[in-house]
């Protein structure tokens, strides 16, 4: 930090994180606004505190072994190699604490970790860990109305600080076993956040059931519409913009990308490969748009599903909006989530899946679709700048899809909503889920107020002023 | 007494690591956040357990139930 180009280099890259994760906080208040205004009046303060502790549970767990896993996995281990050594991402690391980047304390680090990280550990990890709690508040929504908190919190922990960090290491990390065998490309996260959280969501929705009275008897579902529409949409407004965050934090914003000799300084994507932000608001935009177009239509006009078509367009086209052209990105936008539409309702009167806000077909139909699409579409492509990495294929991408969406998370919803299921903490008792999730506190002011006016009786008699 | 490694800010900048207090200090640190970690699930679990049965207990009375369900929105 002793020379001026390379220090600006260092603290613009600090701030630029800094920046995404302050934009990025406002995807987890999209999401809370969000799930409140879809629950019915006698849940919110159940569904709001539900996903609000998010925060604070994913963020220790993420400390305490998701920052480690990201760095320790690319490997699998036992894939393409074993375990990764990552000193500055232990718990206990003095990395993982205020660092002015000098001598390190510890035997464990060198003066090069010292003077990588120490700026740069802190943002890189908060940046990572918004990803963390995105994907748990993904899960969090399709539960409401029935699910304990308790359950809920640790399947966050699970989801959030485990399976999640894990398809991130194997096919976000630039050295991760699916970008090197596969030739995995899901720039912005397509499959390596919304697919698994989707996936993970529909196990759990397997062994939770649905609200009472979602299903008549004959087996047809009804409708249990948004109680607060404004609610509804204000949060999905800030999901979009929050998703801004999101994207950018998928990039590095300055390295050399120049292979051999010669100097050329460019935004990468997260493989490290050559794109710009300028490219990434194109398809942004492109694809939000797309989703919107067809949605509106599809939907006759219906907000939840017009605005949620914005967001499962811009899902879809994530995995290579680095590199689509804006057309590509729209066309992307607006076709999947029609398809996923179709498939929600599909899955919900074949399966009696209760899917309260659409997460599943929102993130996980459009994720897998949309990593399944970049196959297709950056076919040949070189998925990193490494040599000797596989190149893009609809196969690899394919295979990578499947990983994300079912190995890493239908299948471990699956089995441990089945473990808390067993053990009684899975799903809120029916009498409580009848009288409504808050109840508890309701009953609880409504005895509290009927002591208060009793008491203001008495002192008005006392004084002689009532009857 | 001196709860860190920093006498002086006057020194060689790129001779200061770990500027927090208690340095050296970090595994105990950790194995104590890993206990309140555990210890809060396993306290939030049983308290809302309680809760629930406590709930269940009350709406057995019909009177409280049918107005509750009133409510219904």
């Amino acid at each position: 930090m002793n020379e001026l180009p390379a220090s600006l280099n260092v603290i613009f890259t600090e701030f630029y994180y800094w920046v995404t994760v302050v934009i990025m906080f406002l995807i987890h208040v999209g999401f809370c606004m969000y799930e409140v205004g879809a629950s019915r009046r006698k849940n919110h303060m159940h569904t709001l505190m539900k996903n609000t502790m998010v925060i604070p549970v994913v963020t220790v767990t993420f400390f305490l072994f998701g920052w480690w896993i990201y760095f320790a996995l690319p490997n699998g281990p036992g894939i393409t190699g074993g375990l990764t050594a990552a000193p500055f991402a232990q718990p206990w690391s003095e990395l993982m604490g205020t660092h002015m980047g000098g001598k390190p304390h510890s035997a464990a680090l060198t003066e090069t970790d010292t003077a990588t990280w120490a700026r740069l550990n802190g943002v890189f990890w908060a940046a990572f860990l918004l990803f963390s709690w995105t994907t748990a508040s993904i899960v969090s929504g399709a539960l409401i109305e029935r699910v304990r908190s308790g359950a809920f919190w640790l399947m966050a922990a699970l989801v959030g600080s485990v399976l999640w960090i894990t398809d991130a290491s194997w096919g976000w990390h630039p050295a991760g076993w699916m970008v090197q065998k596969l030739g995995y490309h899901d720039a912005y996260a397509s499959g390596v956040v919304h697919a698994i959280a989707g996936g993970f969501t529909l196990g759990v929705l397997l062994i939770l059931g649905p609200r009472i009275g979602k299903f008549r008897q004959d087996g047809t579902p009804r409708n249990i519409n948004p109680q607060n529409p404004w609610l509804v949409t204000i949060g999905l407004f800030l999901i979009y913009t929050g998703f801004w965050g999101f994207y950018a934090a998928c990039n590095i914003p300055i390295w050399d990308i120049q292979a051999g000799d010669g100097v050329f300084y460019s935004a990468t994507n997260i493989y490290l490969a050559p794109t710009s932000l300028s490219a990434i608001t194109f398809n942004f935009l492109m694809a939000l748009s797309g989703g919107l177009l067809t949605m509106y239509v599809v939907s006759k006009g219906d907000a939840f599903w017009s605005y949620s078509g914005g967001l499962a367009g811009v899902i879809a086209a994530s995995a290579g909006n680095d590199l689509y052209h804006p057309i590509q990105a729209l066309l992307i936008g607006a076709i999947v989530p029609v398809v996923a539409y179709k498939l929600h309702y599909w899955v919900e009167r074949r399966f009696k899946v209760d899917d309260a806000v659409g997460a599943v077909a929102v993130h996980g139909y459009c994720g897998f679709l949309g990593v399944c699409v970049a196959g297709v579409l950056l076919w040949g492509y070189p998925s990193s700048p490494t040599e000797g990495y596989a190149v893009t294929t609809p196969w690899g991408n394919f295979i990578g899809a499947v990983i994300m969406f079912w190995v890493l998370g239908f299948v471990p919803g699956l089995i441990f909503a089945r473990v808390l299921n067993a053990f009684g903490l899975l799903r809120i008792p029916r009498a409580v889920e009848l009288a409504g999730l808050d109840v508890n506190t309701e009953i609880q002011r409504e005895e509290e107020a009927r002591e208060i006016k009793q008491s203001v009786r008495e002192e008005a008699r006392s004084l002689g002023i009532a009857a | 007494m001196r709860t860190g490694e920093i006498a002086s800010w006057g020194g060689t900048i790129t001779d200061i690591g770990p500027m927090y207090p208690f340095v050296g200090w970090e595994m105990v640190l950790t194995l104590v956040l890993l206990v309140f970690w555990v210890g809060w699930h396993v306290l939030q679990l049983r308290t809302e357990s309680r809760e629930y049965r406590e709930d269940e207990e009350r709406l057995r009375n019909k009177e409280v139930m049918t107005r509750v369900l009133d409510r219904e929105g």
